[in-house]
């Protein structure tokens, strides 16, 4: 008998790679072995709506699907290594597990503060299903909650922690928040809808240090000024889930380096023909857009690599792999759908509605769109989708 | 026949599923979403696709 499938990592791109191998006519053996307790979840809610209520497994798992029901989940263990050489994986309590394909699903997890201080309580990362039990547990109203970060997941928290009655604070490097991927326009024209609704933005400033005694009672910035702090939220970014692959000959300068179906790429440019890299990991060519291999941290990438790289190895792959990248964020009642790759763009310009209202802006590079993102009109943003296809 | 259901306390009209299920789902002149409660059995690949690309995780098949 072969070896089995072995995927590594059990989120959303472990599933649905597994699913994906089911529907294509992948009949042999699935081994799908993840480090977290649980079963796959949705992360999406976990800075939203579900964190806004009861944060439970329940409300965030996937459906299991019978197609599914047969393949090996292992649950709760980490892999430590692998040598692709010899085709094998080894988990966290020595086992070995040799592969006839393998598939890394690993994504990310979050870059953590490196400050004084760091032992005090009283600090949170949003990633986890864990993390957001904990979060939830202390997003209590009049809690003083700093968000240290103003990327999409700071705004979130940011906005269900003012629902939930906290007092909100975002402290951050750049002028707006979110404004690498949105432009300044509209960047600032979000920070205006989060002020209105009674967030303080802290922009052009770094955490220093934290105060406190057992838990952080205040955050020192380097304006020299302190602010009191009762839940300290760092979403500050994240770091790669790799180091497992280290010693391979990887290109691992930035996720995993694949050729346009997903298959590694060792540093020689010699392709692995049976090691397949999706979701957030994947950096892959997009020809929709150029030849520059890219990662992109969108909720749609795990579900569309997951499929290609099934297609591809039952041998059902046709044409380019060319994936429109989409991603959606809820901030109270603002909804923001987009399609494209906006931080390339080198001009960014309001293209229907009005600015303090609904709106859609276009992202144009070298005067063709890379992107489209809107504020409500959804028939109007998914008109300009049709440019990607 | 499948029967779908689209849970429209979560749906916030994202259209996503509109692409993968063309003829179950659709977005109105109010950018609001309607489906069809019912489709072909042919549709059933078309439509958990629409699942799986739901932001809101907001449809289901009901078996
Ligand atoms: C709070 C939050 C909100 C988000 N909101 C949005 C949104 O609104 N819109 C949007 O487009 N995207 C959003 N995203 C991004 C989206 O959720 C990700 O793109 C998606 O989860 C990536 O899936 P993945 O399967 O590639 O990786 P992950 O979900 O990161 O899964 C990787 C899994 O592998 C496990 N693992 C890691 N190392 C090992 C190891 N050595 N051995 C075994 N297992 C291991 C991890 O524990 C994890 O379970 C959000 C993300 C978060 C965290
Ligand atoms: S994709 Fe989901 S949220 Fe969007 S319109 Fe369809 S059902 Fe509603």
């Amino acid at each position: 008998m072969s070896h089995p499938v072995v995927i590594v990592g059990a989120s959303m791109g472990g599933l649905r790679m597994a699913e994906a191998l089911r529907r294509f006519g992948y009949t042999g053996a699935i081994t799908v072995i993840g480090d977290e307790p649980y079963a796959p979840y949705n992360r999406p809610p976990l800075s939203k709506e579900v964190l806004a209520e009861t944060v439970s497994h329940e409300a965030v798992a996937f459906e299991q699907r019978d197609s599914t029901a047969d393949v090996n989940w292992m649950f709760g263990t980490r892999v430590q290594a692998t040598d692709l050489e010899h085709a094998v994986v080894t988990d966290v309590n020595g086992d070995v597990h040799p592969y006839s394909a393998l598939v890394v699903a690993t994504g990310l997890r979050s870059k953590r503060l490196t400050v004084p201080n760091g032992e005090l309580r009283g600090r949170h990362a949003v990633r986890t299903l864990d993390d957001a039990i904990a979060l939830r547990r202390e997003l209590v109203p009049g809690a003083r909650v700093v968000i240290v970060g103003a990327g999409f997941i700071g705004c979130e928290v940011a906005a269900t922690a003012r629902k939930l009655g906290c007092d909100v604070t975002i402290v951050a490097p750049g002028t707006h928040p979110m404004q690498r991927p949105l432009g300044t326009e509209l960047a600032a024209e979000m920070q205006r809808r989060h002020e209105a609704q009674g967030v303080t933005f802290r922009m052009k400033t770094a955490v220093t240090d934290l105060v406190g005694t057992l838990a952080v009672d205040g955050v020192a910035l380097d304006d020299g000024t302190t602010i009191p702090c009762d839940v300290l939220v760092e979403a500050i970014g994240s770091h790669d889930n790799t180091e497992w692959l280290e010693g391979n000959d990887l290109d691992l300068a930035t996720g995993v380096r694949t050729t346009n179906d997903l298959r590694a790429v060792k540093s020689t440019g010699e392709v692995w023909d049976n090691v397949f890299v999706i979701g957030d990991l994947a950096r892959f060519p997009n020809p929709i857009f150029d030849n520059e291999c890219r990662r992109i941290e969108h909720w749609n990438i795990p579900t569309e690599t997951a499929k290609r790289a099934a297609q591809v190895f039952t041998g059902n792959a046709q044409g380019d792999f060319r994936p429109i990248p989409s991603f959606w964020t809820d901030q109270y009642d603002n909804h923001l759908l987009a399609y494209g790759v906006l931080s390339l763009a080198d001009e960014v310009k309001l293209i229907d509605g009005e600015i303090s209202g609904d709106c859609v802006f276009g992202y144009y590079r070298d005067g063709d769109m890379v992107g489209v993102c809107g504020i409500g009109m959804r028939s109007v943003v998914q008109r300009y989708r049709a440019n990607f296809v | 026949m499948i029967t779908i259901d689209v849970d429209m306390n979560k749906c916030q009209h994202y259209g996503q599923c509109v692409f993968e299920a063309p003829s179950v789902f659709k977005l109105n002149n109010d950018d609001k979403l309607e489906f069809t409660a019912t489709a072909d059995d042919s549709e059933r690949s078309n439509v958990e696709a629409a699942i799986d690309v739901c932001p809101m995780q907001a449809i289901t098949i009901v078996e």
